[in-house]
């Protein structure tokens, strides 16, 4: 339609559900059930879509495709969009996972709530983008306008210290973010063009690509987050309300993995190589201590968010090992992580609509009313230990495999990170959901409700699915990911012809 | 080309504008203070139709007034810019000036004749129209920003700009005088031919000084002082103006100076440039975090944004111009957008100015509250809301002239000014209510509206802002 092609299509689509929204008049009961079903009914057509997208994906190529191009800015900057192996996996968990985080505002969201609804669909259009943009500054344009919706979901839904947390949020992800807004404009004014498939083929020189990694780095760290930038994630967590949460950790810390494997592992090899080191030092370091922090929380929320950290630590990890293994477990974990911690929000979310308190403390013996819930929150958790059977055991064991090639030390330190997150997580199980049903404020507490349950099954299902099954996702990226270590490989020997003609 | 085919072509918005002006004194005159309406409407239209007259007129480049005047892109394009800046300032200010009992024929005059003075200074091509034009422009202002003469602060603000003003006009003077002393010309084209090989210190110190008066009328720091006061004092719809029009054409007039009479020693000039706009980024940031009065946040703001835009012009290549015209145009929908916003801040009949006082504007009025806030985002700078692409522009230009450090200057500066736009945001969204505003005239919300989806949807259709802003740059070298 007027030239422009599927990926288009689903990224506005939502807006289209926004503006629908915007139409509705007044406060009544019927208008604001109108206003969730039309938002609910928008991303459940847009994840339809998006698997449409996915039936004309060809897994077996590294190669862009769908790929849509208009001019947009004249010179330089063009319209184009497009997917392959490394989006295609993000762009279906976003539209999978933001008809849960509509649903789990059904009940929760007390006050504007068709604000509430427009902020999530402008927010998926922008997420979507993100993964589909294949201009660096379409890209940052998508990357960076994820901000605003997010600043107001946390700062008008969200806890009692919201205003912090969302100012918080936004100016550690600005200053970041700008830094690599001056890295785009040096290579537009390098190459002449922003458009990504042409970058990716632009050698840049070494010297450059150490400013341009660093650059770079600012912002997918932050975004991440890896420590010691990580500081906003734990605020923003708590105070978010619940889908906020869920899609922060699910789908907006993907994007700085997003980030590394777009752009600065296969457009700046010589700098991920040389700074590779510091990488690995950085992910073992929040790995290892982001769980320590963890283990001592008192606030649910603030728990699940350390562990989001040093989860992405091995996210960073795998991918900068540059080894199959380790960038196709940093890929599985990443999308098995979306699924897992955001059911740990919802999971959250579920008791905090009822108690309205996120204190670990104001909890346990939750199996004796809720044992639904109790099973679920136990796949869950164990997920996000990484047991085997679960999605989150295949990814962590492939970066660990990854970095055991690469580097046994830092394998080693890493390792550390599963036994630790093990000692958490179950900690944190038992607390809450074991022991005697003693505090009488929890003698009432309900079992999951049925719109609760609809919410859980889809995501158990996956969870185990790709725990027994991991090939889908894997295949997806496989030939991507082939096609980026082939190019880093046949660097590493050039750079060796080089040494060695030296000699 | 004679004279009368002259003033017909290249010299048309200014001839409308001149010849309404002194009709408009005729019907003020007589019918004395119930003029207002009548004159304020006649004005607007004026503004509207030398908008036209721009739109519709000539597209070729012409030299007039022996070469004191020149008719090319880049002036149409700013004064097409300074021209809605005066049109939509007369358009928000009649029910704030009938309100507050301020109703008099004179301010639409008065912004008129200071629209000449732009209009003029923008296509000034010798250093006589360049001070012609800042005179009639500044007298006008001068005489505005104490428009409210029985209020303390508007006639403190008007003196302080009056007293700052002579004195810059007086540095912009001794400037000029000594680069015609040196030169020995007052033709722009002529003094950069006059300069070959190293200036002589005579023409280095003739550059500072017009550099720096210029710098008073566009508010860089560190020339900037009057500015919060003045935007404090003076009445809003006033301050609308100062942060709107002026600023256009002293930035295109430094523009054009920097490039046309001194092409051959840009390296003198360009560290004054840079100065002034690290100068200018990083107190527009700073200072504008402690503020309570939404005036003087957005005095900073606009010092800070005039930082920005001369980042534009530091990179001292076409790509800067052209970044300098796009950042000017958005500029001025964003400041636009602002004020109409901030002028309907009244509670009961009395203008508030508090930034505080917006707090709960998301419920009492949820369309203005989102577009204020969508402003705010803008002003910062977050994509893809157009205030990120006037930024894009300039540092893009920045960058690819090498001046790095300026560049990171610039958006460390962004990022902290972003603090206090969002704070305003806060103010709209998170806080408490306060008491809802009065219901506010038409022409407010219409301005607010136009402006934010221009903010909104400049990503989408983005070629005739800068396409025209390339065409103007064009012109220029």
């Amino acid at each position: 339609m007027f030239g422009f092609g599927i990926l288009t299509g689903l990224t506005f689509l939502p807006l289209v559900g926004a503006a629908f929204i915007l139409t509705l008049k007044g406060e009544s009961e019927a208008t604001l059930r109108n206003a969730k079903w039309a938002a609910l009914l928008t991303t459940i057509v847009v994840f339809l879509l998006s698997l449409v997208v996915w039936g004309r994906f060809d897994t077996a190529s590294a190669a862009f495709q769908l790929v849509e191009e208009r001019a947009w800015f004249g010179a330089g900057l063009t319209y184009k969009m497009g997917v392959d192996g490394f989006s295609i996996p993000f762009v279906l968990l976003t539209t999978f996972l933001t008809p849960f985080a509509i649903l789990a505002s059904w009940e929760s969201v007390k006050f504007r709530l068709k604000e509430y609804l427009v902020a999530f669909l402008v927010l998926e259009t922008l997420m979507i983008g993100v993964f589909c943009a294949l201009d660096l500054v379409l890209f940052y344009l998508f990357f960076e306008g994820g901000l605003i919706p997010m600043f107001l979901i946390i700062g008008i839904w969200g806890g009692k210290r919201r205003v912090y947390a969302s100012f918080k949020f936004f100016l550690y992800t600005l200053a970041g973010s700008l830094l690599m807004l001056i890295a785009i404009l040096a290579i537009y004014g390098k190459t002449g063009t922003t458009d990504i498939a042409i970058l990716l083929e632009t050698k840049f020189p070494p010297s450059m690509q150490i400013w341009l990694w660093l650059a770079f780095f600012a912002s997918f760290a932050v975004k991440m987050p890896m420590w010691p930038v990580h500081t906003w994630l734990p605020d923003a967590h708590v105070e978010a309300p619940t889908a906020g949460s869920v899609i922060l950790a699910a789908i907006l810390l993907k994007m700085g993995g997003y980030g590394f494997i777009r752009f600065s592992l296969p457009m700046f090899p010589d700098a991920s190589a040389y700074f590779a080191p510091l990488v690995y030092a950085l992910s073992v370091i929040a790995v290892i201590y982001t769980s320590l922090v963890a283990l001592v929380q008192e606030d649910i929320k603030k728990l699940i968010a350390y562990s989001s950290i040093a989860h992405m630590g091995f996210v960073t990890m795998g991918l900068f090992t540059l080894t199959t293994q380790g960038v196709q477990g940093a890929m599985f974990l990443m999308i098995s992580h979306g699924f897992v911690s955001g059911a740990l929000f919802l999971c959250v979310g579920v008791i905090y609509d009822r108690m309205h308190t996120r204190e670990i403390a104001a909890y346990g013996g939750l199996v004796n009313r809720m044992p639904l819930y109790a099973v679920t929150f136990m796949i869950f958790t164990m997920a996000n230990v990484g047991l085997p059977g679960t999605s989150g055991f295949v990814g962590e064991f492939l970066t660990l495999a990854g970095a055991f090639v690469a580097n046994s030390w830092v394998a080693l330190f890493a390792t550390s990170g599963v036994v630790l997150s093990a000692a958490y997580a179950l900690y944190l199980y038992r607390r809450v959901v074991f022991g005697a049903l003693e505090k009488p404020s929890l003698q009432t507490i309900s079992d999951l409700s049925a719109r609760e349950l609809v919410l859980f099954v889809p995501l158990i299902a996956l969870t185990l699915y790709y725990g027994v099954r991991p090939q889908p996702i894997i295949d997806a990226s496989a030939a991507a990911v082939a096609n980026l270590l082939q190019s880093h490989t046949a660097l590493a020997n050039a750079a060796h012809v080089v040494a060695q003609a030296a000699q | 080309m004679s004279f009368s085919t002259a003033l017909a072509h290249h010299f048309l918005p200014e001839t409308i504008l001149a010849l309404g002006v002194l009709a408009l004194i005729l019907i003020g005159a007589w019918r004395g203070t119930r003029a207002f309406g009548l004159v304020n409407e006649l004005a607007a239209g004026l503004l509207g139709l030398a908008i036209l007259a721009l739109f519709f007129g000539q597209t070729s480049e012409a030299s007039l007034f022996e070469g004191a005047f020149v008719d090319d892109a880049f002036a149409r394009f700013v004064k097409v810019l300074t021209l809605v800046g005066s049109l939509v300032t007369i358009l928000m200010s009649r029910d704030y000036l009938q309100r507050a009992k301020l109703g008099n024929f004179e301010f639409p005059v008065l912004v008129v004749l200071s629209t000449i003075g732009m209009l003029l200074l923008v296509s000034a091509d010798n250093l006589i129209a360049l001070y012609l034009g800042i005179e009639l422009m500044s007298l006008a202002l001068y005489v505005v920003a104490a428009f409210d003469r029985d209020d303390a602060r508007a006639s403190e603000a008007g003196l302080k700009y009056f007293v700052l003003g002579a004195l810059s006009s007086g540095m912009l003077l001794y400037g000029a005088s000594l680069l015609y002393g040196f030169s020995g010309t007052i033709s722009f084209d002529g003094i950069a031919k006059a300069i070959t090989g190293a200036p002589p210190l005579g023409v280095i110190f003739g550059l500072v000084f017009v550099l720096a008066g210029l710098a008073f009328k566009m508010s860089a720091a560190p020339f900037h002082m009057w500015t919060p006061d003045v935007y404090e004092g003076a009445p809003t719809p006033v301050t609308a103006f100062f942060a709107s029009a002026p600023k256009m054409a002293a930035v295109a007039i430094t523009a054009r100076i920097v490039f046309t009479a001194f092409p051959g020693i840009v390296g003198q000039w360009q560290q004054i440039v840079i100065f002034l706009a690290i100068a200018s980024m990083l107190l527009g940031s700073f200072a504008a975090i402690g503020q309570t009065s939404i005036k003087r946040l957005m005095a900073y703001s606009s010092i800070g944004h005039m930082g920005f835009a001369l980042v534009g012009l530091a990179a001292g290549n076409e790509a800067g111009v052209r970044g300098v015209a796009i950042y000017l145009a958005i500029y001025l929908v964003m400041t636009l957008g602002a004020f109409a916003a901030i002028l309907q801040m009244r509670v009961e009949g009395r203008p508030v100015e508090k930034i505080s006082d917006l707090s709960g504007l998301s419920r009492n009025n949820g369309t203005a509250a989102f577009f204020l806030a969508m402003l705010m985002f803008s002003l910062a700078g977050v994509p893809p809301l157009a205030g990120f692409f006037a930024k894009y522009y300039v540092l893009l230009a920045a960058v690819d002239a090498g001046l790095y450090p300026l560049a990171i200057v610039g958006v460390l500066a962004s990022a902290i000014s972003a603090f206090y736009y969002l704070r305003v945001v806060k103010v709209i969204y998170f806080d408490e209510p306060a008491p809802a505003f009065d219901h506010s005239p038409l022409s407010l919300r219409a301005v607010l509206a136009v402006s934010t989806l221009f903010v909104l949807g400049f990503w989408v259709y983005p070629a005739p802002v800068v396409e025209a802003a390339t065409a103007a740059a064009k012109s220029l070298f």
